[in-house]
């Protein structure tokens, strides 16, 4: 039985904000379908009573002087931006999403 | 003349410290190579021409002047393109950084510059570091040296081939799941990835953020063990960085090369039976066991049973992370932006943009990694990996309670054609099969080359506890004083 269905894969690409191809949701799906039941072997083990390990460095709250330190300038903080407009990053409309979808 | 760029690391800063050569004219002789051999190599995706012979120029002057230079001052360093280069194009290998030059360098950078090396330019790589062959850079493969039909391994198979191709002494790579030590053991050169949190993340683009490690790679373990010493030690400025000073990996090196491993007890790794590798890469790895044993090292079996669950919960937990890790690439900051046309909404140009900037390889994972973290699945899989991870560092800490190192065949297969893998992503991912578990218990691992199949380098990987980076160098150092250096067919 397959893991994952073609529809799924679609939903998946939508929560991931890939505007994904017809061609490749074919091959999407079943390539993933392969990988998700390779990865699903993690399933066998029994470890019902194992805490999860988030991370291999015990470190928690690390925290740093307040010291003021000199940052990028706004230029340089916009300098690689594919749209600027009044010294800051200029987006796609964000309201009337209704509109759109 | 002496060829410059057939010199260990260690070789060329003495020689520009004595003032027997200029910082220039090593610069120039690597430039020259690269200008000579990259266009069958493509190891380099950027070479800095200007900025090289600037900081070589810059090291010749400060020696002119009487300054104490440091022990790597004048050598040229390739840089995987993963890390920030300020003003200096970084890609990832992603067409979504396509031309950009990041306001800032990455603190391993900061201190490369700051040793006196000389930076050529970045190397290629597989998009995001996604990858064991470099197939699946956005700017085309990456050949091996030794056969240029051949991957490099992956994903920093750039640096590795650097190295073998004479184009650059010494380079940087990033290890997640083998991405340093893969490249290296089919190359023929060494790759160390260090302890995680031993080198700094600060300017390495994220890709899965509990377990992406910078680190060396060389063509001698003294001369990654330098490069290590220059690059790690703790930085406030990444929150994972370990705040204890970097073991003493130089005079490892040094006291391996002398050959002897008395007292020293490595582990064999029961479950690593050998399934799955080439049979010429287990005859290699088992004439290192005994080079090994003759050296001194009591070699004993020990047991790690979840080791055979390490691949799959790697490929929950990598790309759990990347899918959270990319969702900055969203068309706003930096890089790419597709169908702003005044009418489609933010979420509409975003999907157009990832849809065009991101390769198969990576959408694939930013998938798999959406689906393993969403409500109904996360505890099967994300939660599941991240307990299997559990045990996979309860099995290195009871296996280093029995000896002082593990050492194992570095990737079960040689280098293979390019294209052989391509059409089966899990094939891909076996490539990793060996390297993976140090990733996700968070010690470092060392590739050291040590023979030929079928004419091609196979490596041998050491690993050893967290923070003990210096005993894999210890180990490493003492097998290449048998086995020696290996050199591929002229280009």
């Amino acid at each position: 039985m397959a893991a994952i269905s073609r529809e799924e894969v679609a939903h998946l690409a939508r929560l991931s904000r890939l505007a994904v191809t017809e061609e490749e949701l074919d091959t999407f799906a079943g390539q993933l379908d392969v990988i998700l039941q390779s990865v699903a072997q993690v399933g066998e083990v029994t470890a019902a009573d194992i805490p999860p390990t988030s991370h291999s460095v015990p470190l928690t709250n690390v925290l740093r002087d307040d010291v003021v330190v000199p940052g990028l300038t706004p230029q340089e903080a916009l300098s690689g931006a594919p749209d600027v407009a009044e010294q800051r990053f200029r987006v796609p409309r964000i309201l009337d999403e209704d509109v759109a979808s | 003349m002496t060829d410059l760029t057939r010199m260990t690391a260690t070789d060329l800063a003495g020689l520009v410290a004595s003032g027997e050569t200029s910082a220039v004219e090593v610069t120039r002789a690597h430039l020259d190579r690269i200008a000579a051999v990259d266009d069958r190599v493509h190891a380099f995706l950027h070479v800095d021409t200007e900025g090289a012979l600037a900081a070589a120029r810059a090291v010749d002057e400060r020696r002119a002047a009487g300054e104490q230079l440091g022990p790597l001052a004048g050598v040229p360093v390739a840089v995987k393109d993963v890390l920030t280069t300020k003003g200096v194009p970084t890609t990832v290998g992603s067409k979504i950084l396509e031309g950009w030059r990041p306001p800032y360098d990455a603190t391993i950078v900061q201190r490369l510059r700051a040793a006196g090396t000389v930076m050529l330019g970045k190397t290629n790589m597989d998009e995001f570091a996604m990858g064991s062959s470099t197939e699946y850079s956005a700017y085309g493969p990456t050949h091996n040296p030794w056969d240029t039909d051949r991957i490099p391994g992956g994903s920093g198979g750039g640096s590795a081939a650097a190295l073998a191709a004479y184009e650059a002494p010494l380079a940087i790579g990033s290890d997640t799941g083998g991405s340093i030590r893969q490249p290296g053991a089919v190359t023929g050169t060494v790759g160390a990835k260090p302890t995680y949190g031993g080198t700094s993340r600060y300017g390495l683009v994220a890709f899965s953020s509990s377990l992406d490690t910078p680190g060396p790679c060389a063509r001698t373990v003294l001369d990654a063990a330098l490069l290590h010493q220059v690059i790690g030690g703790h930085d406030p400025r990444d929150s994972t960085s370990i705040p204890q000073p970097v073991p003493d990996v130089v005079a490892a090196a040094k006291l391996g090369a002398t050959g002897d491993l008395t007292g020293v007890r490595l582990g064999i790794v029961r479950e690593f039976t050998g399934e799955g590798a080439e049979p010429g890469v287990m005859a290699a790895f088992r004439e290192s066991v005994d080079t090994l044993a003759k050296l001194g090292a009591e070699i004993v079996e020990v047991s790690c049973p979840h080791f055979r669950y390490a691949l799959p919960a790697y490929y929950l937990i990598a790309p759990s992370e990347c899918s959270s890790n990319l969702a900055r690439f969203d068309g706003v900051r930096f890089g790419l932006r597709v169908g702003d046309d005044g009418n489609r909404s933010l979420e509409e140009v975003m999907s157009l943009t990832r849809e065009a900037g991101f390769g198969a390889e990576v959408k694939r994972r930013i998938m798999v990694g959406t689906y393993a973290l969403s409500s109904g699945y996360y505890d099967a899989y994300y939660g599941q990996a991240q307990k299997v991870r559990t045990l996979i560092t309860r099995d290195f800490t009871s296996a280093f309670e029995q000896v002082d190192a593990l050492i194992s065949p570095t990737t079960p297969f040689v280098a293979f054609p390019i294209g052989a893998r391509t059409a089966d992503p899990y094939q891909m991912y076996l490539a990793d099969l060996f390297t993976i578990p140090t990733n996700l218990y968070g010690g470092p691992g060392i590739s050291v080359p040590c023979g030929l199949s079928e004419g091609l380098p196979v490596g041998l990987q050491v690993m050893a506890p967290t923070m003990a980076d210096d005993r894999m160098y210890r180990v490493a150092a003492a097998l290449e004083s048998v086995v020696g250096t290996f050199t591929p067919p002229a280009l």
